[in-house]
């Protein structure tokens, strides 16, 4: 039999580790992907004194790499302290798991992001946030490196996709360097849109294509 | 994993039927030349005419004439050839407008929408359907303008398996004197078609979906339909498709249409209503997408609702079932399905789609296997799902 991943991904997606959620959880995050329409829930407990995850737990409501991300992420990230648990990425995750295919990528790095956001709630709860920042084009192109291009596996900022941005008010404008008839054009239209939207200050988002 | 698998993509691809290679293998070591004029030497001849003996055995089986029918390389071949075609010779003498569904298959929405017939000034009009998938049959007559040369509407749909009424579609057409076509790929002799009294000008056919040979298929074209050859290259199929003729191919599709019987449609059927009854008693929070009684035989497209499809497709395969998906994560352009949006139906309706296709070599005991399976496999997934937190799988 040849199954579209490997072994390990298929034993994480067989039998994921800690599947379900939290009492009264310290911190928590529901992602989702406008395009492929998947979604992750994670929920932490942190030990206030040592910061470190003590429980984790988390759903999907996706495919397979979503599912094996999910759990394999909740295997690294348990016993870390916050901070080295923000470090983990999409990377690190997919080493873990032997490998994902890169076009599988948008579906994976939910889980990732959902541990993110689920520490970032957990430092919001607790004043660990302070000042809110204005939107600028360098948020912004922080924000993009989390959109996923299908075809490397990697994020746009870093295949050069992200052509220009321009913040204008609440406004934010992206171009993407690829044609509007663009095989992936549509998912990485919605991505961009889901990643910028949440930021307070805006408004508006709008993604041009080049031909 | 237990048994031999089972395979339930019948809509994708067959597995062939024996008695079509044996049909087909004489063509391969035996008479393999090319088919000669009637003045070649005797082996092509014979291969000649064993091509013009398929044609018309598939010809006459909806009662075309053997002169109304063209041998291509499958579906894509003919229904580009049909709408692209019927462009070439009525653009400039009649008109740029073509009205498609909304949800056709690729062949159809991506020859009407080719950047070769946008550069040509073309425009297309692509007419929404209800919730179970059936075209609007005022929106067509409303949406025929002076400029509208052709309308493709498919007989039955790739995915949710709803048939249109071509009957009447062509009876607006032939009043307004516009070419239609329909591609007939997923209905071709699994639903009756004839040619002698629904007015249809051109059909694509194609014998993969019946236990046929791949790489072969066909396109019907009425006397005297206004269509130009785009591909060329020597005189073949009455100077319409240029290329050596496929005639193992040919034999084989003809093989494959006259082994389909209509008591073997009536037993797909079985089957399919059977895995919509127990999967609808069974397993809750599920929609049958398309039209319960409309629909072609060999066909089932249910949604479990709060689960992923690929999650599904790739449990039931590490359990021997061959199912698809109108997930996003299941397509290779990551897009979620065209014909469950197109029929009124969200991402997620789509996200949960699996695709259930029957054909000769299922057996009943295969149903039972798979909806037990299905039932486990959605069980265990739903409890996992953030979205199912409140249901009993």
């Amino acid at each position: 039999m040849t199954f579209p991943y490997n072994e390990k991904v298929l034993e994480h997606f067989r039998h994921p580790r800690n599947v379900g959620t939290i009492e009264n959880p310290d911190g928590t995050a529901m992602e989702g992907s406008p395009a492929c329409g998947d979604m992750v829930s994670v929920q932490i407990r942190v030990d206030p004194d040592t910061k470190r995850i003590t429980d984790i737990k988390f759903e999907s409501y996706g495919c397979a790499s979503n599912i094996a991300t999910g759990s394999i992420i909740t295997e690294l990230a348990k016993g870390k302290t916050i901070e080295e648990a923000k470090k983990i990425n999409w990377k690190e995750a997919s080493d873990a798991l032997g490998g994902l295919p890169p076009i599988k990528a948008h579906c994976s790095v939910l889980a990732v992001e959902g541990l993110r956001s689920a520490i970032q709630n957990y430092e919001e709860k607790h004043g660990l946030v302070t000042d809110q920042k204005t939107t600028t084009v360098e948020v912004v192109r922080k924000r993009l490196k989390k959109v996923m291009n299908p075809l490397s596996g990697l994020d746009l900022v870093r295949t050069e996709l992200v052509k220009d941005i321009r913040v204008d008010g609440g406004t934010v404008h992206v171009t993407v360097d690829i044609p509007a008839d663009h095989q992936f054009a549509s998912n990485i239209k919605g991505e961009i849109i889901e990643k910028i939207e949440p930021l307070w200050d805006v408004k508006k988002v709008e993604v041009e294509f080049l031909e | 994993m237990t048994g031999k698998s089972v395979y339930l993509d019948n809509a994708a691809a067959t597995r062939m039927d024996d008695r079509v290679l044996e049909a087909m293998k004489p063509y391969f070591f035996e008479t393999y030349p090319v088919a000669t004029s009637d003045f070649g030497y005797s082996l092509g001849i014979e291969a000649r005419e064993a091509l013009e003996y398929a044609r018309d055995e598939i010809a006459h089986y909806i009662g075309a004439s053997g002169d109304e029918f063209i041998f291509t390389s499958g579906s894509t071949e003919s229904s580009n050839l049909a709408v692209k075609g019927v462009a070439l010779a009525l653009g400039e003498k009649k008109g740029r407008h073509i009205i498609v569904s909304s949800i056709e298959d690729f062949p159809v929405l991506h020859s009407a929408g080719s950047k070769e017939l946008e550069k040509q000034g073309f425009s297309v009009t692509y007419l929404k359907v209800d919730h179970e998938g059936l075209v609007d049959l005022d929106m067509l007559r409303d949406s025929i303008t002076d400029e509208t040369i052709l309308v493709s509407i498919q007989h039955a749909n790739q995915e949710i398996g709803t048939i249109q009424d071509i009957e009447t579609i062509g009876r607006i057409c032939s009043e307004k004197g516009i070419l239609f076509h329909t591609d007939a790929t997923h209905t071709f002799t699994r639903v009756p078609l004839d040619f002698t009294k629904i007015p249809v000008d051109l059909i694509t056919v194609s014998p993969h979906t019946i236990h046929g040979p791949k790489g072969i298929g066909g396109l019907f074209i009425r006397k005297n339909t206004p269509i130009t050859k785009w591909m060329d290259g020597g005189f073949q199929e009455f100077n319409l498709r240029a290329g050596l003729e496929n005639i193992p191919g040919a034999v084989g599709f003809a093989k494959a249409v006259g082994l389909v019987t209509p008591k073997e449609n009536e037993e797909i059927k079985t089957m399919r209503d059977y895995l919509i009854n127990r999967v609808s008693s069974e397993v809750s929070d599920t929609t049958l997408n398309g039209h319960r009684f409309k629909r072609t035989p060999q066909n089932a497209n249910i949604t479990f609702h709060f689960v992923e499809g690929e999650s599904i497709t790739l449990h039931l395969d590490m359990r021997g079932f061959s199912v698809s998906t109108g997930s996003a994560c299941f397509s290779r352009s990551l897009e979620a399905s065209h014909v469950i949006l197109g029929i009124g139906g969200d991402h997620e309706r789509a996200h949960g789609s699996i695709r259930f296709t029957f054909g000769r070599y299922n057996t009943m005991e295969e149903v039972d296997r798979l909806v037990d399976t299905i039932a486990e496999v959605v069980g265990e997934l739903r409890k996992i799902s953030p979205l199912a937190h409140n249901k009993e799988a």
